[in-house]
């Protein structure tokens, strides 16, 4: 902007401008620098990586085998299937609870709207392995929480449609899918939030005025405002759910295998780094694709 | 019927509540199995009060190692990420040149990748390299994925900045450095708390990047994950309630700072 201003086309103050124009470079080379060694770079390796053939012991090299590819991905198709459903089925319940909270701590927490943003953020900070784990406290066989669910009859409607498995709820589709909204709900409610906050509360007696009802303000005025929270916290929830692996290695069992469980052991005990790497190719294709026609279609492209 | 109608009238509220208790009960689950003796090697399920894990925090072989590890890689990548996310979110918001449309998107992929992703392409380049994995290595990995999301809180703050404060500093003949050190952090500086203070919760509690990248070395989210198959110790549930009580006193004691600089400012 100062650049700009200081434009007398004398030679010193050229010279100065010229060191002015190269401030924002200086300031983007390392940061910049580091994201494409450490990000983009071992895109490129994972890459080359997945076009391999060879064993660990003989070395691998690249041969073009793109067959990899369809092999892992015909192999690993159920697993691939399992991640996106849960993910999804995740991010539209932390959609269904995380309005109401957001919603609660935007328009009517009062003075208790620091307290409640404390108690959301707070659990951020307290390790989300160990609170996984307290999951398989409070869904444990027999436990008050599978017991109230049995006497209400919930589980038999739910083992039906098969979540759950009888009486028991830990091991199951319903499990993991209670652990991954539980642990990306934070992300879904603080963007909510931040697009609700910002929302004009003249608009909501304006369209009182106008006699609408509650329920109308809500779907005409106070939804369509607050879609750049909606947009962003379903990217922020379903993107990393897609790839998790702890919910189902903590909560599941063998049946509720999502594809980051595929991709850590075939990385980490296989050891069949080909596959590995055309498997996370796979998923980046399938997350990013979603992604892009999901900001098409919402029509927030500006938002990133 | 008054009750339905209350009810009703309260839904909000009453699912919003809802959630919330969704969200803290795990934590409470946490507190309360801190204070049990387990009957066996997991702290799964109930068996009687004990305040032995309180009096012996560190009891459990290897865990406040891994604890001082992971506080350590969580410092020093949020001094890293701040200092290079700052400097960048400094540059997209003040300065106009070639290549913005490009930077931009090379910050927000690492945050609309699954982690497992970037883990696992991040291990193929230390084991083309040859390199040894440990702590430098998951001291790179927590700065690259902690950058793109300070970048993102920083700019938030220096967008919303009024560039005329500067101009008004440099009017009254304040040289750069002093405008920046006077002016401009002062101003920016919740964006680049709220920055530092998301990626230090971010390193901390990360798990899948460093799982991959951390060979031998045991972090704590690691040494938890272990201890999943092992045994859970007491004492995991003692730290998790420390963090939360620290978490909730260090967010509360931010947010008492931020209102009573906005009624400073007001008055």
């Amino acid at each position: 902007m100062s650049a700009v201003v200081e434009a007398p086309a004398e030679l010193p103050a050229r010279k100065a401008s010229t060191r002015k124009r190269l401030v924002p470079y200086w300031l983007l080379l390392p940061g910049i620098l580091w994201l494409i060694v450490f990000f983009a770079l071992p895109m490129v390796y994972q890459a080359s990586t997945s076009v391999q053939t060879g064993s660990l012991e003989k070395g691998f090299q690249v041969t073009w085998h793109f067959q990899t590819y369809w092999d892992a991905f015909k192999e690993y198709c159920p697993q691939f299937v399992r991640s996106l459903l849960y993910a999804g089925t995740a991010t539209l319940l932390c959609l269904l609870l995380g309005y109401p909270l957001a919603y609660l701590i935007a328009f009517k927490a009062g003075r208790y709207r620091n307290l409640v943003l404390v108690l959301v953020i707070a659990p951020f900070f307290t390790s989300f392995l160990i609170r996984t784990l307290a999951w398989k406290t409070i869904l444990a066989d027999g436990g008050p929480v599978v017991h109230a669910l049995s006497t209400l009859h919930v589980l038999d409607v739910t083992s039906w449609l098969g979540w759950t498995e009888g009486h028991r709820v830990l091991a199951t589709p319903m499990a993991v899918v209670c652990g991954l909204t539980y642990n990306f709900l934070p992300f879904m409610i603080l963007p909510l939030y931040t697009s609700l906050e910002r929302i004009d509360s003249r608009l909501h007696e304006a369209a009182g005025d106008l006699y609408a009802t509650p329920a109308t303000t809500f779907r005409k005025v106070t939804f369509p405002l607050s879609m750049p929270g909606v947009v962003s916290g379903t990217l922020l929830t379903f993107i990393p759910a897609s790839g998790d692996y702890v919910n189902a290695e903590l909560l599941g069992s063998t049946d509720q295998k999502m594809v980051g469980n595929v991709i850590q052991s075939q990385f980490l005990r296989v050891l069949d780094y080909p596959t590995a790497a055309a498997l996370s190719f796979i998923l980046m294709a399938i997350v990013l694709i979603m992604v892009t026609v999901y900001i098409r279609r919402s029509g927030t492209e500006d938002l990133v | 019927m008054p009750v339905i109608k209350w009810l009703r009238r309260n839904l909000v509220v009453i699912a919003g509540l809802a959630t919330l208790a969704y969200l803290i009960l795990p934590n409470v689950v946490v507190m309360v199995f801190s204070f049990n003796k387990p009957n066996g090697r997991f702290n799964y399920s109930w068996t009687r009060f004990s305040t032995d894990a309180w009096k012996d925090p560190c009891g459990v072989a290897d865990m406040c190692g891994s604890l001082s590890l992971s506080l350590q890689i969580a410092l020093w990548a949020t001094i890293g990420s701040t200092v290079l996310g700052t400097m960048i979110a400094f540059a997209l918001v003040r300065y106009r040149f070639r290549a913005r449309g490009a930077i931009n998107s090379l910050i927000f992929l690492p945050m609309a990748m699954p982690e497992v992703v970037m883990a696992a392409s991040l291990l193929t380049l230390f084991l083309n390299m040859g390199a040894r994995l440990g702590f430098w290595t998951i001291l790179i990995a927590h700065i690259m994925f902690c950058l793109s999301f300070v970048v993102t809180a920083v700019k938030a703050r220096v967008m919303s900045m009024d560039p005329r404060l500067e101009e008004a500093a440099r009017d009254l003949y304040a040289g750069p450095v002093q405008t920046f050190v006077r002016v401009t952090l002062p101003i920016a500086s919740p964006g680049i708390a709220a920055g530092a203070l998301l990626a230090f919760a971010l390193s901390f509690d990360d798990f899948i990047i460093t799982n991959f990248n951390a060979g031998s070395t045991v972090t704590f989210p690691m040494f938890v994950w272990g201890s999943a198959q092992r045994g859970t110790p007491v004492q995991i549930n003692v730290i998790g309630t420390a963090m939360f009580i620290i978490a909730v006193v260090v967010v509360t004691a931010g947010q008492f700072i931020a209102n009573r600089r906005k009624n400073s400012a007001k008055a």
